[in-house]
């Protein structure tokens, strides 16, 4: 583990709702090293947002609360921190891209002027250098005519090209580790593979950590180094991409796998593509034992009785199964 | 449109009015008694023959300023609480409400009345019997009529604090003053403007009422309300006094409401976004 810049050790964030404590994420361990993508991927309901809220502190409380857990940043805990000195953690060190390009812009601001928002918020700059900045930063993004279209609202753009603004949002304080919850899930394809390399381009050139989440298997493949794959709130295997696709232990691992469509098979044998039978489980009190037991075409009173512990198959390879 | 320009022809005659039409509002005349239009005195004459134009233009520069004053002043009090409220919710939210409610079920007119007859001398010895009088006014009138705007303002940021910017705001290190300030009181506004424009309108006619009923502004200060109330008495062999007093009101009041509407209209969300 050379050079952990986040560590999440035991994370539990749960919320308090009328049907009783919904446990979004239930001890969850990661870490991502410096300059190094890592994929979290997992069906909608998992907890991966509420994984990467919690990480800068976006969880409303109440209802959320941390119940357990730590978020080492370079080492040191975020939990406590107060409001004051999260706002300084956020955008210069940690920045996050939304899902949804369409509404995460403020309607009523030119892009430049919430670009150079950020921008003097966090470090001394004068309006017009700020705003030379973020001119920068669009060009950077490869949105044409930039030193144009910082004085554009966002209404005027397109939703391929508000992630563009989006990215440049995020990027202006250059930080250390950039969190992108389902960037593409609200584009269409040709876009969304413009969006990846665009990121993948910034990471390049910044040295930034990228933690990737998305349910999209095809993306992990392409960008990360290393996947996290979680199931109702726990992590339940976690490997290098690689051993990943080529060697997936848990059940849940291998059914997201069969169930992405291949292009090389589907021409030739007319066969139905794979699905997972059943739905997340409810995260409110969940029954003791693995949380897939219920969907695993493998499980066995083992599996219901206990919650395996994660176990080490390979290198980097942990597996949460008794398999 | 119309409305517009309308008023913008009322606001100018009131600043440059009379300065061009240079016939003193206090000028006796007792050989002009109630009398009509005329080309000496376009609107004709009061009781003690002075100049109604020259009342009406002097007359409307209070009026319409005690307007805007009782407006900023009610939009002030009312966005601060109404960003408090929303902000804060919980227990801070509920009593800020209360306080609201409060103060609509009050009946308005008694209160001022009050009011007006607690404060007054000790106003006037303050500001000087002019100031003290238009402070009082002001603060009177605007500070019964934040609520509409405090609920407007608290019923907008409660949708608005959930919208992603906000949220993406927040991610990009925004502190909660600064968030409000910068992100959703912006989007906030329109309506704001709206029910402004509305209250400008509101305290026009509720000066005017105060003058009616002669508790605003002492009698040798003409302003439209003490000029109609002046008026009502010979109301039968005088009419244009009154009308054109009148007129003047109902005129700038009409206009400013249709502007509110119209606003309204350009600032609809679902038209906008």
């Amino acid at each position: 583990m050379a050079d952990t810049l986040l560590d999440i050790r035991d994370l539990k964030t749960w919320f308090a709702t009328d049907d009783g404590m919904v446990r979004a994420v239930d001890g969850i361990d990661l870490h991502i090293d410096r300059s190094e993508t890592v994929g979290v991927v997992g069906e909608s309901g998992c907890g991966k947002t509420v994984t990467a809220r919690s990480i800068l502190k976006l969880i409303d409380m109440p209802p959320g609360r941390f119940e357990g857990g730590q978020i080492l940043w370079q080492g040191r805990d975020l939990l406590p921190l107060g409001a004051a000195e999260m706002d300084k953690i956020r955008a210069r060190e940690i920045a996050i891209v939304f899902q949804e390009p369409m509404t995460s812009l403020n309607p009523v601001y030119t892009v430049g002027a919430q670009i150079a928002e950020v921008l003097r918020e966090h470090e001394k700059l004068t309006r017009r250098q700020a705003i030379d900045r973020a001119a920068e930063m669009l060009s950077l993004v490869n949105i044409p005519n930039a030193k144009a279209r910082v004085h554009d609202y966002p209404h005027q753009f397109s939703g391929g090209m508000r992630q563009r603004v989006m990215i440049a949002l995020a990027l202006s304080c250059r930080p250390k580790l950039l969190i992108a919850d389902e960037p593409t899930t609200a584009l269409d394809v040709t876009i969304q593979a413009q969006i990846l390399e665009l990121m993948q381009e910034m990471k390049e050139r910044f040295g930034m950590a990228i933690m990737l989440i998305t349910h999209a298997m095809g993306v992990v493949a392409e960008t990360c180094q290393r996947v996290t794959v979680m199931y109702a709130g726990k992590v339940v295997e976690e490997a290098p991409v690689d051993a990943l696709f080529g060697n997936p232990r848990h059940p849940y691992t291998q059914g997201l796998i069969r169930s992405i469509p291949r292009v090389d098979r589907a021409a030739t044998h007319k066969e139905r593509l794979e699905a997972i039978p059943g739905t997340v489980p409810s995260l409110v009190d969940p029954p003791p034992g693995c949380r897939f037991a219920r969907r695993c075409r493998f499980a066995s009173d083992v599996c219901r009785q206990a919650m395996p512990p994660l176990k080490q198959v390979g290198p980097g390879h942990f597996v949460r199964c008794v398999l | 449109m119309a409305s517009a320009v309308v008023l913008l022809a009322i606001v100018l005659a009131v600043l440059l009015g009379p300065l061009v039409w240079r016939v003193p509002i206090n000028e006796i005349d007792f050989a002009a008694q109630l009398a009509g239009p005329s080309w000496a005195h376009p609107l004709g004459t009061d009781d003690l023959g002075q100049d109604i134009l020259a009342r009406l233009l002097y007359g409307g520069r209070i009026s319409i300023a005690v307007g805007l004053c009782a407006m900023l002043v009610a939009a002030v009090v009312g966005v601060l609480v109404g960003a408090i409220a929303g902000m804060s919710r919980g227990s801070v939210d509920v009593v800020l409400m209360w306080l609201a409610d409060l103060f609509l079920s009050l009946p308005q007119l008694p209160l001022l009345l009050l009011i007006i007859y607690l404060f007054r001398d000790a106003l006037t010895n303050v500001f000087g019997s002019q100031g003290g009088i238009f402070v009082m006014v002001v603060a009177v009138i605007g500070g019964l009529r934040w609520m509409q705007v405090a609920r407007l303002v608290r019923a907008q940021i409660l949708s608005i604090r959930e919208k992603e910017f906000i949220e993406a705001a927040r991610a990009l290190g925004a502190s909660k003053i600064r968030q409000v300030v910068r992100h959703i009181l912006p989007n906030a506004m329109g309506p704001v403007i709206v029910a402004g424009t509305i209250d400008v309108a509101n305290a026009i006619i509720a000066e005017s009422t105060l003058s009616f009923l002669g508790l605003g502004f002492p009698p040798d200060i003409p302003t439209w309300g003490r000029v109609l109330f002046d008026a009502k008495d010979t109301l039968d062999v005088a009419p244009h006094w009154a009308l054109f007093s009148g007129a003047a009101i109902f005129l700038t009041v009409l206009s400013i409401n249709f502007i509110g509407d119209g606003l309204r209209d350009a600032l609809d969300p679902r038209r906008v976004l």
